[in-house]
């Protein structure tokens, strides 16, 4: 990746993130452990691979992404206001009385293309959007992200299923491989593993990336950019809480938001983090 | 007399679903491997294009179905009234209901009248779970010519919608020439002043026939067939309450949460009047053949005519 690009992908990052302790400090609660593990991700997304207009947010036949962990809402207001979907000001009132930004994504907000965040059922809703554009000889993408507790849900692999039946290869399910779910780790809570071994066998091209490196994100998606017949699953190997030390591969900061200290040492260790990038 | 004319209104479905694909190209059809019972499969055989087997997989056909609503198509998801609304209600609920989208609901072998299949298969909550979902509509015609009517409107209609069908070869009782539908209008099918028998679904036809047999007890019986359950027609049902101050429900559906509970809720707010709800009673039913069951559970005209005699006696003598 030119290195130009990875330096900017690398401060909308930590932008992001900055969001998502933001949003989680002024609701006094949300996930922000799984939200920071996404947001390079979601940047890489929004900033390099989708073809999204903020300006029209139902632009016709744009790429769409459903957030299947709908419970990191935090991390895609994050980016959606970053983009200019709406003010980041918003971000201040997540999960407010009256406010816009829902505590699971809602469709309508803008930039928003499915609500979710009962865990299983945003794929499928994925896989419709990925049908619709097949009908309709659309050339959109869809993507959606899941969490690895979240696969234990029987729907994913119903979903799953579908996905390869019907060969939807403008179809990328990224899972997000903390390895921490609620309970503590997923291979203790009840194990999904082995995870690509899984995808595979039912029919899904598999590839593994590292989520904290923009090199191998886009190795990995212009990978995915040349399968057809089938579709696409990416392992993302991450690290939940990423970016913020005290919050890093620790299962209590799944859905707990930062306290006034906290927040102010999360927001110090990101802004070092932003200046040293700018220098 | 002309012999008259049954057909269950799973076929009506199917027909009109066929007939619809012709003038809507947004139109799909998912199936859950029930396409040949709940006659989707009509429509299959002249669209397969546009036909999308999901395999025994209920939860991801709702959520499939919201994900093309999403992208402008107008699915309308099939299978069973067990599987459509029970098993695959949180789905329905948060993948549909909740966003608001497009997605009609073709729901087949509803209630008791399943028959021998039995009790896991005869499905008398789902009105009362669809009830629950806010923007939900939910339709439940009575015959043929009705579900013909309900489907298209359904399409028409931007929104999502609970549609309910039946298993069982029922009497087409209405004219197809000058029937109308409307999504949330309830239909007066007989004038009447002693009381008002309210009925939905296959129980339509009975409380029509209930209302002639009272007719030689001296009893002026009211009919309403109320096909969309939700939005209720409060405007005729609280018309009712006040011109004959007793109203007796009818519905293929247990007594808990179907139309004797919404028809119930209105008139306690517009108009309390004594409330007499025939239905499922809480409990499950069994196996048997379709006729023989509906007569057990007092889903026939001649229980009917006995219930509504009952309430008069008691509440306006």
């Amino acid at each position: 990746m030119d290195s130009t690009i990875k330096k900017q992908l690398e401060m909308t990052a930590v932008k992001v993130r900055m969001g998502v302790i933001e949003g989680t400090f002024n609701a006094k609660s949300g996930h922000p452990g799984g939200s920071l593990s996404i947001s390079d991700l979601l940047t890489y997304l929004y900033s390099v691979k989708m073809n999204i207009n903020p300006s029209d947010p139902d632009m016709k036949d744009r790429d769409r992404l459903v957030l299947s962990k709908g419970h990191c809402a935090p991390a895609l207001y994050s980016v959606l206001a970053e983009k200019g979907f709406f003010p980041k000001e918003e971000l201040k009132s997540l999960r407010h009385i009256g406010a816009l930004l829902q505590g699971h994504p809602c469709i309508h907000i803008p930039g928003v293309d499915m609500s979710s965040g009962s865990l299983g059922q945003g794929i499928s809703a994925a896989c419709g959007m990925a049908l619709a554009g097949k009908l309709d000889n659309a050339d959109y993408k869809v993507y959606t992200i899941l969490g690895d507790g979240e696969i234990e849900e029987g729907q994913v692999w119903e979903a799953a299923m579908f996905a390869a039946h019907y060969k939807l290869d403008n179809l990328v399910a990224i899972v997000d491989n903390n390895g921490l779910q609620i309970d503590g780790k997923i291979s203790e809570v009840c194990s999904p593993e082995p995870i690509t071994d899984k995808f595979a066998a039912f029919g899904w091209h598999v590839i593994t990336m590292d989520a904290h490196d923009f090199d191998s994100i886009e190795k990995a998606f212009d990978e995915a950019e040349k399968i057809s017949g089938k579709p696409v699953a990416i392992i993302q190997k991450s690290i939940k809480g990423k970016g913020v030390s005290f919050m890093e591969d620790k299962c209590s900061w799944h859905g707990t938001a930062p306290n006034k200290e906290q927040y102010d040492q999360a927001m110090a260790e990101l802004n070092e983090r932003l200046s040293s990038l700018e220098a | 007399m002309a012999d008259i004319i049954k057909k269950a209104t799973r076929e009506s479905y199917g027909e009109a679903l066929k007939e619809l694909a012709k003038e809507c190209d947004k139109l799909v059809v998912l199936d859950a491997d029930l396409a040949e019972a709940t006659k989707t499969v009509m429509f299959k055989k002249e669209y397969p294009e546009r036909f999308i087997d999901c395999g025994i997989a209920e939860a991801n056909m709702m959520g499939v179905a919201a994900g093309l609503a999403a992208a402008g198509k107008i699915p309308f998801a099939s299978s069973f009234a067990m599987f459509a609304a029970g098993r695959a209600f949180e789905i329905v609920r948060n993948s549909i209901g909740y966003p608001h989208l497009n997605v009609k609901i073709g729901a087949t072998h509803a209630g008791i009248s399943v028959g021998e299949d039995g009790a896991t298969h005869q499905c008398n909550e789902d009105i009362a779970l669809m009830r629950t979902i806010p923007g939900m509509t939910i339709i439940n015609p009575a015959d043929h010519v009705e579900a013909k009517a309900a489907v298209k409107a359904a399409a028409a209609y931007e929104g999502p919608v609970y549609l309910r069908f039946g298993r069982l070869a029922a009497p087409v009782f209405n004219d197809e020439a000058t029937y109308r539908f409307e999504i949330g209008k309830g239909i007066g099918l007989k004038d009447g002043t002693d009381v008002t028998i309210i009925a939905t679904g296959l129980m339509v036809n009975e409380a029509l026939e209930a209302a002639k047999m009272l007719e030689a007890d001296g009893i002026n019986a009211r009919v309403i067939n109320i096909h969309t359950i939700k939005p209720l027609d409060k405007e005729i049902v609280c018309k009712a309450a006040k011109e004959t101050g007793l109203i007796v429900t009818v519905e293929e559906h247990s007594i808990i949460g179907g139309l004797g509970s919404a028809v119930s809720e209105a008139v306690t707010e517009c108009c309390p009047v004594p409330v007499v709800r025939i239905g499922v009673n809480d409990e499950f039913g069994h196996s048997g053949p379709a006729v023989d069951l509906l007569k057990e559970f007092g889903l026939c005209k001649e229980n009917i005519a006995v219930k509504v005699k009952e309430a008069v006696d008691r509440f306006k003598k």
